[in-house]
């Protein structure tokens, strides 16, 4: 096995990264009956070996490289392996991956301690870590589409983790249908790549295919609209990894999976895996259509989101959505980017300095610990997660409040911690981008953003008890306590200097352009004002909720429509399909036929009898007797 | 006596052994036991050596002219498919419990008549093979049906005259190939023969077109082209499970087989005369889109199954109206992975029916709480089905759709729009199997009807599917070293 050194990222830690969890999910799928107990330790063991190899990967800082791991297809025309592409983006992406993996899976060992089902939610963990660090690894698009869906099938694994639940297993199948509606098109997009570029699926060499005038450029130039059809199409990829509108409403559903899976899969990692995607693949993000439809998108995502979260009491759905908000930003921001980039005329791709990449890494520490927080809460309580069953836990639970209070401060974006300088990263760049909307969108979604997270902080941690399971809560013990504090310390710090060039997680250099003063600066922090006072005077001390939105309680009835088409275009339409096909098909191509021989078969029944047996004989009998005339007959006529 | 007569034989005579009194069980499992533990070293072989082209072949002559001759042979594909064969015919009659002696006769004739369509390489027998295995098919349908005696009679019928139809339409195109390439009086069923012929003196463009729509009506019927389909989906939901595994996991790969084996070489330009290869994408969209839209129809799990089964040829069809070498050899790979997932889906199916006496979906579920081994059996053929990666249909459903797209300019021709339609087919696939899943599986323990999982020696041929599944799906390169220089395209 070749060594790492500084020059050559080496085969020997991408290996274990993707092939380990495998193989902890292997074993647990087939042995779990005996091992018992024993695969929570193979499944956590595995989990802590993944984060000491992506912290060696760290250390081969600088060394840049796609190595082979495993042969897939390989033939004439077409090669896609499991390649393993190390770059900065991809270290720094696989630090979050097994860091928040591995105190998920510790937290876990808390959490899910009376779960009957236990191995088999450990397994499925370790499924979804081995799906992930193989998107974080991707080095070509067949290997990303490999590992994209296998993501979704743990998601769907975990969702329905509870599957005795109807919630539970509506919501697993809705998760795993509407990110196949999303993969569609990320198919279509990546094959229309593979026409254009001649089979070529490697990332590098399709970036190469642009920039240095490859088969790329020259569709670019000749045909620039199928280039805007193929970006929108990887787009559409991401629209349902990353539940952006309009298929963002399998997101909240998935709350119905246990809540550590909320934290590490439905906040931190797999949907921000399409940023992570649309980041990899933004050089072909080149024209002004799909730029301003993918910030578009983002933009009003992130809006819609953080609207439907201000009217929410259950504290899993607003941190959903807040999460569907949050992922808005960074779609939004890839677009800026983007937008930018076409204006300047600059090449554009991956860079560790991307604002979306960087709000990502933020995000991550901070919403995972979030939920983890709201965990440690739904645990105290005995399943409680409605925010007015529960207030005062401030007192009982000192640690998960105060961890709480710094994620929900840093996801407002409170200076100096870790989300106020990716937020202001991505306003910055929508600020650039030169459209007004997004920016003033985006500076709403902040406000909006402080607004409905103090209102969580407000009315399910201060003032009084409002139910005996509130009032009993009692902190949780330390295997869950210690995750929350550790990512405590990373939401304040992870944008800082030493941390994010650890992480090679580089805070974007935003150069105020001249007479722009520090427009974004004190736009960020007005509305962070703005928004938590307003809402703190709103609901402090209040028993319920003041304010009542029907449209955004109700998450602006996405659901019910959804419904409707789907009973008309899909439903509808097979009752129709399968009428036409009985009637014309089978009334016509199979009833013609049927009554011709059938008449024929009456006429001769004096010899046949009419038993199927005889007939089916006789029909074989017949055809060799046909052939035997062709054979010898034909022939001798010639 | 050559290995290729032998594997061809050997279940041929088990079944005679069978009749004549020979312990059914005993003789079945061990004759399809030797079978497939053959085909395997035959394929590692093949596959080590790096051959191209047939393998393995031998010839009896058996006319001078026209030149027939009991010729056999093997190459990649054939190789693939006789794989597809003896673990398909191995799990098939191992899991057959407590039945009369004719189920294993059955299984073996169509087992043996399927081998010998694909290992021989002579029009007739290759002809012949087949109908000799579709004789039990129709009968085990009329005689032990899950359906009252009238209405599987009715199925079998249905399914005898479609067959009957198609066989005789694909009789006449390959008598008027074979006259076509005959030089003068001499005529040769030979395969080699005439593909020597078609590379020297090809038929002209348009008639190559006419003949193949003619093989492909007649072996399309075969393998449900839609709008000639709707003999399959009753035939499978009636028909016995190791007959139902065979039938649309094996034997249905004969059209498919024959096309890429015959149709193609002989008449390499006939697909791509374009209103031939307009009619075909027509016709695939029917297989893909009406049958997927009927398929989310169904409310019985067999229905599902036998429409889905319909449904997933389209995909191997449009391989073939693509044409091009990754999409031929992403259609062998489907084929294969078609083969094993439907008929591990088929095998539990059936173990369903026995145990719980119904398959409607309003009347299951919470499976999952009673027999978690066989959920995640199931899980495996469903999830291969709707083509997860890892599992072995994905890597042959995204050649063919590469495989579709090589050479694109960047203008969507009429190939490319299909593509994206049966993309959506993918969707769909996901909906109908999913909402299976989920009514059967899902849900409160105490909604559905109680379910044990098999005991161990049951569960071995099921556990030998999914693993071939999960195998081929990590590792298709597996089955792609068979096919190095194999359906190079012209």
């Amino acid at each position: 096995m070749p060594s790492v050194d500084a020059q050559s990222p080496g085969h020997f830690l991408p290996t274990i990264l993707l092939l380990l969890p495998f193989f902890s999910a292997l074993i647990i799928l087939l042995g779990h009956r005996v091992l018992k107990n024993a695969s929570v330790l193979i499944s956590v063991g595995s989990s802590v070996i993944c984060f000491i190899a992506s912290l060696t990967l760290l250390a081969t800082k600088g060394a840049e490289g796609t190595v082979g791991i495993l042969k897939f297809i390989d033939i004439e025309g077409m090669s896609a392996g499991i390649d393993a592409m190390i770059d900065d983006q991809s270290r720094g992406m696989m630090f979050i991956v097994t860091f928040i993996g591995m105190l998920v899976h510790i937290f876990s060992m808390g959490y899910m301690k009376d779960d009957e089902a236990k191995p088999r939610f450990f397994g499925s963990l370790s499924l979804f870590m081995f799906s992930m660090t193989g998107i974080v690894l991707a080095g070509n698009l067949v290997m990303m589409f490999i590992y994209w869906e296998l993501v979704g099938l743990s998601s769907y694994l975990l969702i329905g983790h509870w599957y005795e639940k109807a919630s539970a297993a509506e919501a697993c199948k809705k998760a795993f249908l509407t990110n196949r509606i999303g993969d569609f098109g990320f198919m279509i997009g990546i094959l229309i790549l593979f026409g254009l570029n001649k089979g070529d699926l490697n990332i590098d060499n399709l970036q190469d295919a642009f920039v240095t005038g490859g088969p790329l450029a020259e569709a670019l130039k000749n045909n620039p609209g199928i280039i805007t059809v193929a970006a929108l199409c990887l787009f559409m990829g991401a629209v349902g990894k990353s539940a952006q509108f309009p298929l963002h409403v399998w997101l909240p559903d998935a709350m119905e999976g246990p809540t550590p899976v909320s934290a590490l899969i439905h906040a931190a990692t797999m949907v921000a895996a399409g940023v992570y995607m649309l980041v990899r693949v933004s050089f072909v993000i080149v024209t002004p259509l799909a730029a301003e439809t993918i910030a578009g998108i983002g933009c009003f995502t992130a809006l819609l989101a953080a609207l439907m979260a201000t009217q929410q009491a259950d504290i899993k759905r607003i941190l959903a959505y807040s999460t569907l908000s949050q992922l808005g930003y960074m779609v939004m921001a890839v677009g800026a980017v983007a937008m930018v980039a076409i204006d300047g005329h600059a090449a554009h791709g991956a860079h560790p300095g991307h604002p979306a990449m960087f709000h990502l890494y933020t995000h991550a520490f901070f919403k995972a610990m979030l939920f983890l927080g709201s965990g440690a809460v739904i645990y105290a309580c005995h399943h409680e997660q409605d925010i007015w069953k529960m207030g005062g836990l401030w007192k009982h639970m000192p640690i998960t409040f105060w961890t709480f209070a710094i994620g929900t401060a840093a996801l407002m974006g409170v200076p100096p911690l870790s989300g106020f300088w990716s937020k202001e990263a991505v306003l910055g760049a929508a600020f650039d981008s030169g459209c007004r909307v997004l920016f003033l969108a985006g500076a709403a979604t902040a406000a909006l953003t402080a607004f409905y997270m103090t209102r969580l902080l407000v009315v399910a941690f201060l003032g009084k008890a409002r139910t005996e399971s509130a009032h009993h809560a009692v902190e949780v013990p330390l295997i869950m306590a210690l995750p929350l504090l550790l990512l405590a310390v990373f939401s304040v710090f992870s944008a800082s200097g030493v941390f994010s060039d650890f992480l090679q997680a580089m805070k974007p250099e935003h150069v105020d352009a001249p007479g722009e003063g520090h427009t974004v600066l004190w736009t960020s922090i007005a509305v962070l004002l703005v928004g938590s006072i307003s809402s703190f005077l709103l609901y402090k001390g209040k028993d319920k909720d003041p304010v009542r939105i029907k449209l955004f309680a109700n998450k602006f009835y996405f659901d019910e429509m959804y419904a409707v088409m789907v009973r008309i275009g899909q439903d509808g339409l097979a009752w129709v399909v399968t009428a036409l096909e009985r009637i014309l098909v089978d009334g016509l191509v199979a009833r013609l036929p049927t009554a011709l021989v059938a008449r024929i078969g009456a006429a001769t029944r004096m010899l046949q009898g009419g038993h199927l047996q005889g007939y089916t004989f006789l029909l074989g009998a017949g055809i060799i007797a046909v052939v035997y005339l062709v054979v010898f007959v034909l022939p001798r006529t010639h | 006596m050559s290995v290729l007569e032998i594997v061809i034989l050997l279940p041929v005579l088990a079944a005679l052994a069978v009749l004549f009194g020979a312990p059914a069980r005993a003789a079945s499992v061990g004759a399809t036991l030797v079978n497939l533990i053959i085909v395997l070293a035959l394929s590692w072989q093949y596959a080590a050596k790096g051959s191209t082209g047939l393998a393995f072949t031998h010839a009896r002559e058996i006319l001078a002219n026209p030149a027939m001759s009991f010729s056999v042979g093997a190459d990649g594909v054939s190789l693939i498919l006789a794989l597809l064969t003896a673990i398909v015919m191995f799990a098939a009659v191992w899991q057959i419990q407590d039945r009369p002696a004719i189920f294993y006769v059955a299984s073996l004739l169509i087992g043996g008549g399927a081998l010998g369509a694909f290992l021989t390489t002579d029009v007739f027998f290759i002809y012949a093979f087949h109908e000799l295995a579709l004789i039990p098919t129709f009968l085990m349908i009329a005689l032990h049906g899950h359906a009252e005696p009238i209405e599987r009679k009715k199925v079998a019928w249905k399914a005898t005259i479609y067959l009957g139809i198609g066989s005789l339409v694909l009789l006449a195109g390959l008598v008027w190939l074979v006259v076509e390439f005959s030089e003068g009086p001499h005529l040769t069923f030979d395969l080699t023969a005439l593909r020597k012929v078609a590379v020297n003196s090809p038929l002209p463009i348009e008639k190559q077109g006419a003949i193949f729509f003619v093989l492909l009506l007649g072996f399309g019927t075969l393998v449900s082209l839609f709008p000639f389909h709707s003999w399959a989906a009753p035939a499978y939901a009636t028909a016995p499970t190791p007959v139902a595994m065979l039938h649309a996991g094996v034997l249905k790969k004969f059209g498919l087989y024959g096309l890429l084996r015959i149709a193609l070489p002989l008449l390499p330009q006939g697909a791509n005369v374009p209103w031939v290869q307009n009619a075909l994408l027509l016709m695939l969209l029917g297989n893909i889109l009406v049958m997927g839209l009927v398929t989310i129809r169904a409310s019985r799990l067999d229905e599902t199954l036998a429409n889905s089964s319909v449904m997933h040829m389209g995909y191997i069809f449009l391989a073939l109206a693509a044409g091009s070498e990754i999409a031929l050899k992403g259609a062998v790979l489907l084929m294969f992975a078609h083969g094993v997932s439907i008929a591990l889906l088929f095998a539990l199916t059936g173990k369903m029916r026995n145990q719980l006496g119904t398959l409607e979906y309003s009347k299951l579920g919470g499976l999952a709480s009673h027999a978690p081994a066989f959920t995640v059996l199931f899980a495996f053929g469903a999830f291969a089905s709707i083509g997860l990666p890892g599992l072995s249909n994905f890597a042959g459903e995204v050649m063919v759709f590469a495989g579709s797209f090589t050479g694109f300019k960047g203008v969507l021709t009429n190939l490319h729009w299909t593509v994206i339609f049966a993309l959506w087919g993918v969707v769909m696939s996901a909906v109908y199997m999913l909402r299976a899943y989920r009514s059967i599986f899902h849900g409160s323990a105490t909604t559905g009807l109680f379910m044990s999982d098999p005991v161990l020696p049951q569960r071995l041929p099921l556990i030998l599917m999914a693993a071939t599944l999960l195998l081929t799906g990590c590792c298709p390169w597996l089955l792609l070293n068979l096919l190095k220089g194999a359906l190079a395209a012209g």
